[in-house]
């Protein structure tokens, strides 16, 4: 059953497992143990589950998407919103995790490593929340394009570190963040922010991250006197929120699993981020997965629109659901994503991510071809408060231009 | 053949000197006269690094040097055929190539071992490859004559330095600093008690490196290791000198500073 993974070395099937430095080793040791230990501990789940209700918000509902369901005469779309999340989105679920078995293994500081700056913002959060102090490592060219994220995270009383190697972006930035715990695990906690990296990470976000799937299914059947919905949809960079709503429908075989990556400027450029579609075997953050590399194995610098979704590399767990085919993995312009956003802040007066306008594209494709008596559960990750730069620079968001 | 290079590696009259250059900076042609210079200074083998995008073990230093090679165009096919270039101009001492796991994954491990035979080299390093996933490699690297080179850090088990040292091939390289490679102005006390530790467990020469700057810190752990291993503070000389390597007018100048360095840098009673 595909709910075991993963395997006692970090994999699922093929994927994942530990590709780091000797000197790496001892701290992901010390991690695994104190995850397990956390886990077992009533009173952590319960802190954990308190401070997501008390504090975040949780439970996120579920919304009936009626005009644009009707606009399509196909599927029922319904959205689970991530983005009524304190901070906007999804992120935050992992991060309040992470941030209190940081503290319960007795560490004072957190670093994490972000590249738009959302998890940046999330870390920085729970940082401040259970008072521990919080460096963020930012690649020098994602600080100049996240300007607002920068000072957002200092007024939370971050740090934020310039990340000058390699491209100057989020794997260079999850490097440096690896690099540095290294030298600090004595007292530093390592804040991943996405199911990546080496085990045990992709398992520790994935296990706080299904709060999102396991809320929605209890809700969805609520709504539905029981049933479920025939597919589900999530967008996809490192995958996280993607893995947190798919987990607990892994087992339920008749819904359909759909993972939506960035195609950016069109998956016949240079200029994307399907990992899945355009990738190939490799290692990238100490996992074995799929990604976009050279030939020789250098790790190309993907592109999308959508700064969430720009990662060369994909969670070890979603390539495995590929792998076994338990899960579908498709692709969306940067264009589509934009239609789809714009067609959402209309019909249900939501303006919602990027990166969710991807799985909302999806959607939209999938629910005309599907029957009125079938529905779709779109994960929402999060708002597009972000985005309005971004939106506010394209034509197509301004009078007359449509 | 390969191992047979490593068969007279241990200890004598001096500690082991193993010097790390990064294939392909500045440029392929150099490397193999810095190869050649390192010798000649006394090096007992070779750390042949091949550039990586991702190079999660490494410092600034190595980092840049790695961008350098990419520029260049270094590959670890190249690379390995630069070895080649290297024994034809008289080179003896070992040679270990030092990549990313990556990079091997992608050329493939049968054409890595081809190109190992054909190219006379005698060691692999695979800097993110830890004991538990690199159990078949190792068995290959034994199959093919190719010392297959463990790292062990102050960090790790007492049950695991026990297997990676019984288990080592070529010598056992003790990393001496945590975080990444890089020069660094004090090391850890404790180091002696790890060293003791990993000595009595390894069956082959124990080596220190990460962090390793001047001649004080070596003449310090000189009792509790057979040799080392210097980085960072070799290929920053190279990054300083790469401009005047570059010019063929002052390739010799700059090459004899190199060997200058090199040589102040490891304690006298490193020199034959």
């Amino acid at each position: 059953m595909i709910n075991v993974y993963p395997d006692t070395r970090g994999r699922y099937g093929m994927f994942g497992g530990k590709f780091v430095p000797e000197t790496v080793m001892f701290a992901l040791e010390e991690l695994e143990r104190g995850f397990h230990d956390a886990m077992e501990d009533p009173l952590f789940i319960e802190n954990v589950s308190n401070e997501l209700i008390d504090y975040s918000g949780r439970p996120t509902p579920i919304t009936f998407a009626s005009h644009l369901t009707e606009r399509l005469g196909g599927a029922k779309i319904y959205l689970k919103r991530e983005d009524l999340n304190h901070t906007g989105a999804h992120k935050i679920n992992n991060a309040i995790g992470q941030a209190l078995l940081a503290k319960r293994m007795g560490k004072k500081k957190i670093i994490a490593e972000t590249g738009a700056g959302q998890h940046g913002v999330a870390a920085a959060t729970a940082a401040a929340r259970y008072g521990l102090k919080c460096k963020v490592f930012m690649g020098e060219e994602d600080i100049k394009r996240q300007a607002l994220n920068v000072f957002r995270m200092k007024l939370l009383g971050a740090e934020v570190i310039p990340v000058t190697s390699g491209t100057g972006t989020l794997k260079d930035a999850t490097n440096e963040a690896i690099r540095q715990w290294v030298g600090s695990v004595d007292d530093t906690f390592y804040l991943i922010g996405s199911v990546v990296g080496p085990h045990p990470y992709p398992y520790i976000v994935r296990e706080f991250q299904s709060i999102i799937g396991k809320e929605a299914k209890q809700q969805f059947k609520q709504l539905n006197h029981g049933k479920l919905p025939d597919a589900i949809i999530a967008c996809v960079g490192g995958g996280s929120n993607a893995i947190g709503m798919f987990s607990p429908f892994i087992e339920e075989d008749k819904v359909k699993l759909i993972g939506v990556e960035a195609a950016g400027k069109g998956l016949d450029t240079e200029e994307h981020a399907a990992t899945m579609a355009k990738g190939t075997l490799g290692v990238i953050h100490g996992s074995i997965t799929y990604l976009l590399q050279t030939e020789d194995g250098q790790i190309q610098e993907p592109y999308s629109i959508s700064a969430g979704l720009d990662y060369p590399g994909v969670g070890p767990e979603h390539a495995y659901l590929k792998h076994s085919g338990r899960a579908e993995y498709v692709s969306i312009t940067d264009d589509e994503a934009l239609e789809a956003l714009s067609i959402l802040c209309t019909d249900e007066g939501i303006i919602c991510a990027i990166e969710s306008a991807h799985a909302i594209a999806q959607a939209i494709k999938e629910a005309k071809a599907m029957s009125v008596d079938q529905s779709i559960l779109v994960c929402l990750s999060g708002r597009g408060d972000k985005d309005v730069h971004t939106l506010f620079e394209r034509e197509e968001f301004h009078d007359g231009s449509k | 053949m390969g191992a047979s290079r490593f068969e007279r590696f241990e200890k004598g009259e001096k500690p082991l000197f193993v010097p790390f250059i990064t294939a392909g900076d500045p440029t392929s042609e150099i490397t193999v006269e810095l190869a050649l210079s390192l010798e000649k200074v006394g090096a007992d083998a070779i750390e042949l690094g091949i550039p990586y995008s991702d190079p999660l073990a490494d410092g600034p230093v190595i980092q840049r040097a790695s961008s350098r090679a990419l520029q260049a165009g270094m590959t670890l096919e190249k690379a390995m055929k630069l070895v080649s270039s290297m024994r034809e101009k008289g080179l003896k001492i070992p040679v270990i190539i030092f990549t990313y796991y990556n990079l091997l994954l992608q050329l493939g491990e049968e054409r890595f071992f081809a190109l190992a035979s054909e190219n006379d080299i005698d060691g692999l390093l695979v800097p993110d490859l830890p004991f538990e996933e690199s159990g078949e490699l190792r068995q290959q690297c034994q199959n093919k004559g190719i010392s297959f080179i463990s790292l062990v850090a102050p960090t790790t088990s007492k049950e695991r330095l026990k297997q990676i040292g019984h288990s080592a091939k070529g010598f056992l390289y003790c990393i001496s600093s945590l975080g990444v490679t890089g020069v660094r102005r004090e090391l850890s006390s404790d180091l002696d008690v790890f060293l003791k530790k990993a000595k009595e467990y390894s069956n082959v020469p124990v080596l220190i490196g990460f962090g390793l700057s001047n001649k004080e810190q070596m003449q310090s752990f000189n009792d509790l290791c057979d040799g080392f291993i210097i980085g960072s503070r070799i290929v920053s000389k190279i990054e300083e000198l790469g401009r005047e390597l570059i010019q063929l007018e002052k390739r010799k100048e700059a090459l004899e500073s190199f060997e200058e360095f090199v040589s102040s840098l490891v304690p006298s009673f490193v020199y034959r």
